[in-house]
């Protein structure tokens, strides 16, 4: 049969989208080649965050966000939608004046935010180490189990007539349809590659590199974090660092356990833990967070998270490839803009206006991608 | 038969000192103490050993301030601190 | 943090793991044992020298006061983070070993498969009950019922009797006619046969079913009444604990960490007991279920081979297979009988640190999508008893667990992979 769509991947970006269309009464097609949302969905965090250092950026985080925020009520427990905030820490006065400057600024934009002092700081967390200045909440950003939403909305598309395939590759992108690994051939008016890191073996010359990060879990250890917290100085060293940096970046998730991040590295894109640098990232974690030392690692593992050179994600069609579209390149911000990159997108293959302006995610934007097609 | 002579320990056991005899399990001192079941699943269910052989997890018990100990790989000591359902 | 190095580790001290040391320290090895139990003696001699049950097991534990080989016991091994390296939780913290050669001596587990009241305290497992009893856990007095398959059934009766436990009953789940055809076969291994006998005089008066197991635990909060087949028939039975397996795992967590390749649910071997990977041997009951004559004679073979004395190792070949030839008989007599796989009922659980009932695994196409939608398999014993039980019920197939391999504090995790100190 010949879809409206078909969908390669099975992430949280195919799942959001395939929902969204599927709304709008378009037939879509779910092609997986493992199983669906285990892939860099299931390899984050799930923070719901609004950065406000870019504003094409700012604005799919918050539409994003706000579009989570409203569907948290009908969201599954299993997802564990949980609105605990986001705490950023300023170690010192510069890191503080930082916070204010950050403060003023959302308050423009109308981002609920409040800074915090010292006192009100340790009361929000006692458990932080001495020698903190203060922080800045966000309190309306929230925490979710990204593959538990990802089969929610898949779940939500199948009931609306979206078909949804898994362990089922696709090996090549055809004119008008794709042809998968097992030789079946399926047919569709826009088909749209949001295959994560994968993307690039489908659509070579994709400006996107996987970007490695590690995570680590504890056991449950309730009440001892209330926040997802963040150090002020996370920008600073996850941007400024070439090499490979780490961060502290820890949340409290609904079973009690203590999520452990961050860290990135540029060149391995190995699966492979990379210790030196899991202990440089607990390590930090540790010096942060005193309690979090008796604390026992249950699981640590990596993810590649697709990145593109201006950490924008790729939205839109491919130029010169009639019904071919993009939606990949999230890397960090894939689970927070979810359901507004769909929304974004799905405007466009049904011909509609969007609510936001489109152009700053077109993939066109990048040389290797305009005028000129791609081959596959 | 003469009776061995056992040497015993004190331990505290959620907040109450008792005497054990030395070089048994945690689990066993819990058990001598009448403590069957050691922690809460996850959904409220009490559990108690299974394994024995530190394996399953099912033990697990608060030893010293240390959460998540497992009762059965661990021999009592002088003075430890032993809390269950923590 | 501490660093060491050494020319052979290995890893557990039973039965196969002292015979392997002491075989390569008489060869002129310096070895380090390590042990993440309390007291040596692996499973079955449990409670270290002092509850050694018998002249061999004495002589095995000898091995402890050899001049070149030294023991660590609560040692947590957690991570293999490169060739040679391993990272170890000992009581004091976090330390980094290297090796020139391993060998995994990691024993056994017993498998467990569900059944409505499992999770109750006072369900426990037979060589569980057993392990736990030679720790010091109360059972005299304690009206047990004991419920597996093979010798190990017997074992545990043993201990517990010898407690002063009013065993009531062991139920043997494999029938009658293979049960007597493994006894009539044991006049090929006739020391097998005289602890047989004394064993069963030992139990005379504890009444031994064949075709018998558990249906179903009772109680509120705790166990008090278990639901039998015994012979086709159902009956119950008032208890203070239930014992109950499904026979034995090997441990293979380590060599997969290690990248070994596993043959049918073992770390698969060589002649002279060495892995996939070179320089890393595997003995005893980690490379095949077979019990204390293979895990001895195994161990042996892998240390002399590990200290270059292959001509010494080629030696022990023929007791090796006729240890073997004992555990094939074995594997055959008590494989387990169907009916044990349908006990389960939708709400049973399955994964017993999430709380995971069968029904909810049973919507899921493979062990990835019940990790991630049910939490399956991801608390604290990182699937080593549901991951088995979703392979043998549901066909899923469980990889090795990410790191660590067991839980690790933080602290230990970071010291262990700090610059070594300079002093």
């Amino acid at each position: 049969m010949q879809y409206d769509v078909i969908i390669v991947g099975g992430g949280i970006i195919a799942a959001a989208l395939a929902e969204s269309l599927a709304l709008a009464g378009a037939s879509v097609l779910v092609l997986e080649a493992q199983n669906a949302g285990a892939g860099v969905s299931a390899a984050g965090m799930g923070h719901l965050v609004v950065l406000d250092d870019n504003p094409a950026e700012l604005a799919l985080a918050r539409d994003g966000l706000e579009r989570w925020q409203r569907r948290r009520a009908v969201l599954p427990a299993g997802a564990e939608y949980r609105e605990c905030g986001t705490l950023w820490l300023a170690r010192d006065g510069e890191e503080l004046a930082e916070a204010e400057r950050k403060q003023a600024r959302n308050r423009t934009l109308g981002l609920d935010c409040k800074l915090l002092g010292r006192a009100a700081l340790y009361a929000a967390e006692p458990n932080l180490a001495p020698g903190f200045a203060g922080g800045l909440l966000r309190p309306d950003e929230a925490v979710l189990y990204p593959p538990a939403a990802c089969s929610w909305l898949l779940a939500n598309a199948q009931a609306l007539g979206a078909r949804l395939l898994e362990h089922c590759p696709v090996a090549e992108l055809a004119e008008g349809g794709v042809r998968c690994a097992d030789g079946r051939e399926f047919r569709a008016r826009a088909v749209v590659l949001a295959a994560g890191t994968a993307s690039p073996e489908l659509l070579p010359g994709l400006p996107l590199k996987p970007r490695k990060g590690q995570l680590a879990i504890t056991e449950r250890y309730p009440d001892l974090v209330r926040h997802q917290l963040v150090e002020l100085g996370y920008i600073k060293r996850a941007h400024a660092a070439t090499g490979d940096s780490v961060a502290f970046n820890v949340q409290p998730r609904a079973t009690g356990q203590i999520l452990i991040g961050s860290s990135r590295e540029n060149e391995d894109t190995g699966a492979e833990l990379n210790w030196p640098l899991l202990g440089e990232m607990l390590e930090l974690a540790g010096s942060m967070l005193p309690a979090l030392r008796q604390c026992r690692i249950l699981r640590a593992w990596t993810g590649l998270r697709p990145a593109t050179p201006d950490g924008l994600p790729l939205l839109g069609p491919v130029p010169g490839r009639t019904g071919l579209w993009l939606a990949t390149g999230h890397e960090g911000l894939g689970i927070t803009t979810a359901l507004s990159s769909a929304a974004l997108l799905a405007a466009q293959i049904l011909g509609r206006k969007p609510e936001l302006d489109p152009a700053p995610y077109w993939p066109q934007r990048f040389h290797q991608l305009s005028g000129s097609a791609l081959h596959a | 038969m003469p009776e061995a002579v056992i040497a015993e320990l004190p331990i505290r056991l959620n907040g109450e000192t008792v005497r054990v005899p030395a070089g048994i399990t945690v689990a066993a001192a819990l058990a001598l103490a009448g403590q069957q079941a050691l922690r809460l699943s996850v959904k409220g269910a009490p559990r108690g050993p299974l394994c024995g052989m530190g394996v399953c997890f099912e033990c697990r018990v608060t030893i010293d301030g240390r959460r998540h100990e497992r009762a059965c790989q661990r021999l009592v000591a002088d003075q430890m601190e032993i809390l269950t359902h923590d | 943090m501490t660093e060491a190095r050494f020319e052979l580790i290995v890893l557990g001290a039973g039965p196969a793991g002292l015979a392997a040391a002491k075989a390569a320290a008489d060869s002129g090895r310096e070895v380090l044992v390590l042990d993440d139990n309390p007291l040596p003696g692996g499973q079955i001699w449990r409670g270290g020298p002092d509850q050694a049950p018998n002249a061999r097991a004495r002589a095995a534990f000898s091995a402890l006061q050899h001049p070149r080989i030294a023991y660590r016991p609560g040692a947590r091994l957690f991570a293999a983070p490169g060739p040679g390296t391993l990272l170890v939780e000992l009581p004091e913290g976090g330390c980094r070993l290297g090796y020139g050669q391993l060998i995994l001596a990691t024993g056994a587990r017993e498998r467990f498969l569900p059944f409505p009241g499992w999770t109750l305290p006072g369900v426990f497992g037979l060589g569980g009950l057993q392990a736990l009893a030679k720790g010091g856990y109360p059972v005299a007095g304690k009206r047990i019922v004991l419920a597996g398959t093979g010798p190990l059934l017997l074992a545990v009766a043993d201990t517990l009797k010898a407690r002063g436990a009013r065993v009531l009953l062991l139920a043997e789940q494999a029938p009658l006619g293979r049960v007597a055809r493994f006894a009539a076969g044991l006049v090929r291994h006739p020391a097998k046969l005289a602890q047989a006998v004394a064993l069963k005089s030992r139990l005379l008066g504890i009444p031994y079913r064949c075709s018998s197991h558990v249906l179903e635990a009772s109680g509120r909060e705790r166990l008090e009444r278990l639901r039998l087949s015994w012979g086709g028939e159902e009956g119950f039975i008032d208890c203070d604990y239930l014992g109950c397996a499904f026979g034995l795992l090997p441990n293979t967590e380590t060599g997969q960490l290690l990248g070994c390749t596993l043959a049918a649910g073992a770390v698969a071997v060589d002649d002279y007991q060495q892995t996939s990977r070179p320089g890393v041997y595997a003995a005893g009951e980690a490379c095949g279920i077979g019990g204390v004559d293979k895990a001895q004679i195994e161990g042996r073979i892998a240390g002399l081979a590990a200290a270059g004395r292959p001509e010494e190792a080629r030696r022990l070949f023929p007791a090796r297979a006729h240890a073997r030839d004992f555990a094939d008989r074995l594997a055959e007599a008590f494989r387990l009988e169907p009916a044990l796989l349908r006990l389960a009922r939708p709400d049973t659980l399955i994964c017993r640190c999430e709380d995971v009932p069968l029904q909810a695994l049973q919507s899921c196409s493979s062990w990835r999508e019940a990790k991630l939608l049910t939490r399956c398999g991801m608390g604290a014993c990182q699937g080593r008893t549901c991951g088995p039980m979703a392979e043998t019920l549901l066909g899923f197939e469980p990889r090795g667990s990410r790191p660590p391999l067991q839980p690790v504090s933080l602290e230990t995790l970071v010291s262990a992979l700090s610059p070594t100190d300079p002093r």
